[in-house]
């Protein structure tokens, strides 16, 4: 998919999950949040749904991406074996670089 | 034209004895939305017999289908909006759907720990169990555990990855096809798929 | 149009967590009982899809996730889905100036006195 917008972001970067105090709607879950991740493709741009939500227009879109994270790097005791992975879709301004 | 009761125009209760504070919510506001123009009773009727005609049945139609045929498959995982078409399905426009296949090396489950996003467009709505803080607060972190509760059971060469429908995509598992289904049709390999395969729970069932 | 109020403060809870952000929390047993969904439940569903839908969008399903997200965990927790969602609908109607609060509680109350007379109890929460 397109986006509208130029992505910050490239398949197979590794990135971060932001780790801010959330204000009104945000779809990055807390167990995410602060975790690192990888780049699993950009889905395409959309409106924000943080200002979607207040009735808001959510303009310019935002980039979107769908993001692989390791489970052992979530959970403290993950009961399952390596390889295990969570996928989301994680909008632009919830993800940072990570080295 | 519209009277105050518009239960005549609607389908018949469930069951006319008791009703709780938010059944009167729900009538009252339906009964003002109409008098305002803003809906018509009609299309209240309309939207009801279509989220009935979306259920486990269209997908599993669609998973049959796929499994087969090879080009069906392939048109599918490559746009999915256009191959549900092919059977008449429209998607809608709220969200994006995305099909994706378990493998002998990958098991898919999806969930949505933050609401109860789910391929409505196909599958109709949600079972409660998917919706309920037990699974959404589980699946995530112990998705072996949870699907041990359904009764299935993953080696640990098989990978579980879990979806999480955070946006405005909704995921659709392809189940594999089980063994000895060989020379079965699309009509009879459509009964293995189970709902509960096509969120990934399970496996499709076994031929009998 | 009024505004609705964003909540300014950093949405707490244990760690945190918003009321509906559970993936990780111990959960408990799934209760995998199956029930058909209800006329009721078919109607409320309906009712948001012919809401949110684009030709008319009076809020978008961002709003309606955002309007459960500002309920208490005790709202949250003990209100049915679909209760939830009928509540929401109720406050978003408000909110972007549908219909009143006022107008609203006046047909409550005059459907509540139609089906009583017609023999139909009311009880306090569904599920």
């Amino acid at each position: 998919m397109s986006t509208t917008v130029p992505p910050r972001f490239a398949a197979g970067d590794p990135v971060r999950v932001g780790d801010r105090p959330v204000v009104g709607h945000c779809r990055a879950p807390r167990f995410l949040r602060g975790r690192p991740g990888t780049v699993e493709q950009i889905v395409g741009s959309f409106r924000n749904p943080e200002q979607l939500a207040y009735h808001k227009p959510g303009l310019p879109e935002k980039v979107l991406y769908r993001v692989r994270f390791d489970q052992r790097e979530l959970w403290d005791a993950y009961p399952g074996p390596p390889g295990d992975e969570i996928m989301a879709d994680i909008f632009e301004n919830w993800l940072e670089t990570r080295e | 034209m519209s009277d105050h009761n518009h239960d005549d125009h609607a389908p018949a209760d469930d069951d006319g004895n008791t009703v709780t504070e938010f059944e009167i919510l729900e009538r009252a506001l339906r009964e003002l939305l109409i008098e305002k123009g803003v809906i018509t009773a009609a299309e209240v009727n309309a939207k009801i017999d279509d989220i009935d005609s979306r259920n486990p049945a269209v997908g599993a139609a669609i998973v049959a289908k796929a499994w087969t045929e090879p080009d069906f498959r392939m048109r599918l995982l490559d746009n999915p909006r256009a191959a549900v078409g092919e059977l008449g399905i429209d998607p809608g426009d709220l969200a994006e759907l995305v099909v994706i296949e378990n493998t002998p090396e990958v098991h898919n489950v999806v969930v949505c720990t933050l609401c109860s996003c789910y391929p409505r467009m196909i599958l109709g709505i949600p079972p409660a169990w998917y919706k309920s803080s037990p699974y959404r607060s589980r699946v995530v972190a112990d998705p072996r555990g949870v699907l041990a509760e359904f009764g299935t059971e993953l080696p640990g060469d098989v990978t579980v990855r879990v979806h999480d429908s955070t946006a405005d995509l909704r995921y659709l598992i392809v189940p594999m096809r089980p063994a000895g289904t060989e020379g079965m049709s699309a009509e009879e390999l459509a009964e293995l798929v189970t709902r509960d395969s096509m969120i990934g729970v399970t496996p499709a069932r076994d031929p009998a | 149009m009024t505004d609705p109020e964003r909540k300014t403060n950093p949405r707490v809870g244990g760690d945190g967590r918003a009321v509906h952000d559970m993936g990780g929390l111990a959960g408990g047993p799934i209760d995998r009982s199956e029930h058909a969904n209800s006329l009721h439940e078919k109607r409320v569903d309906a009712l948001l899809f012919l809401l949110v839908e684009t030709k008319r969008r009076i809020f978008r399903v961002d709003a309606l996730r955002r309007t459960i997200e500002d309920y208490s965990q005790s709202e949250y927790d003990g209100l049915g889905y679909y209760d939830r969602w009928a509540q929401a609908i109720r406050n978003l109607l408000v909110e972007q100036e549908v219909l009143t609060a006022e107008e609203i509680d006046a047909r409550m109350a005059e459907v509540r006195k139609r089906l009583e007379g017609e023999g139909v109890t009311v009880v306090e929460r569904g599920t």
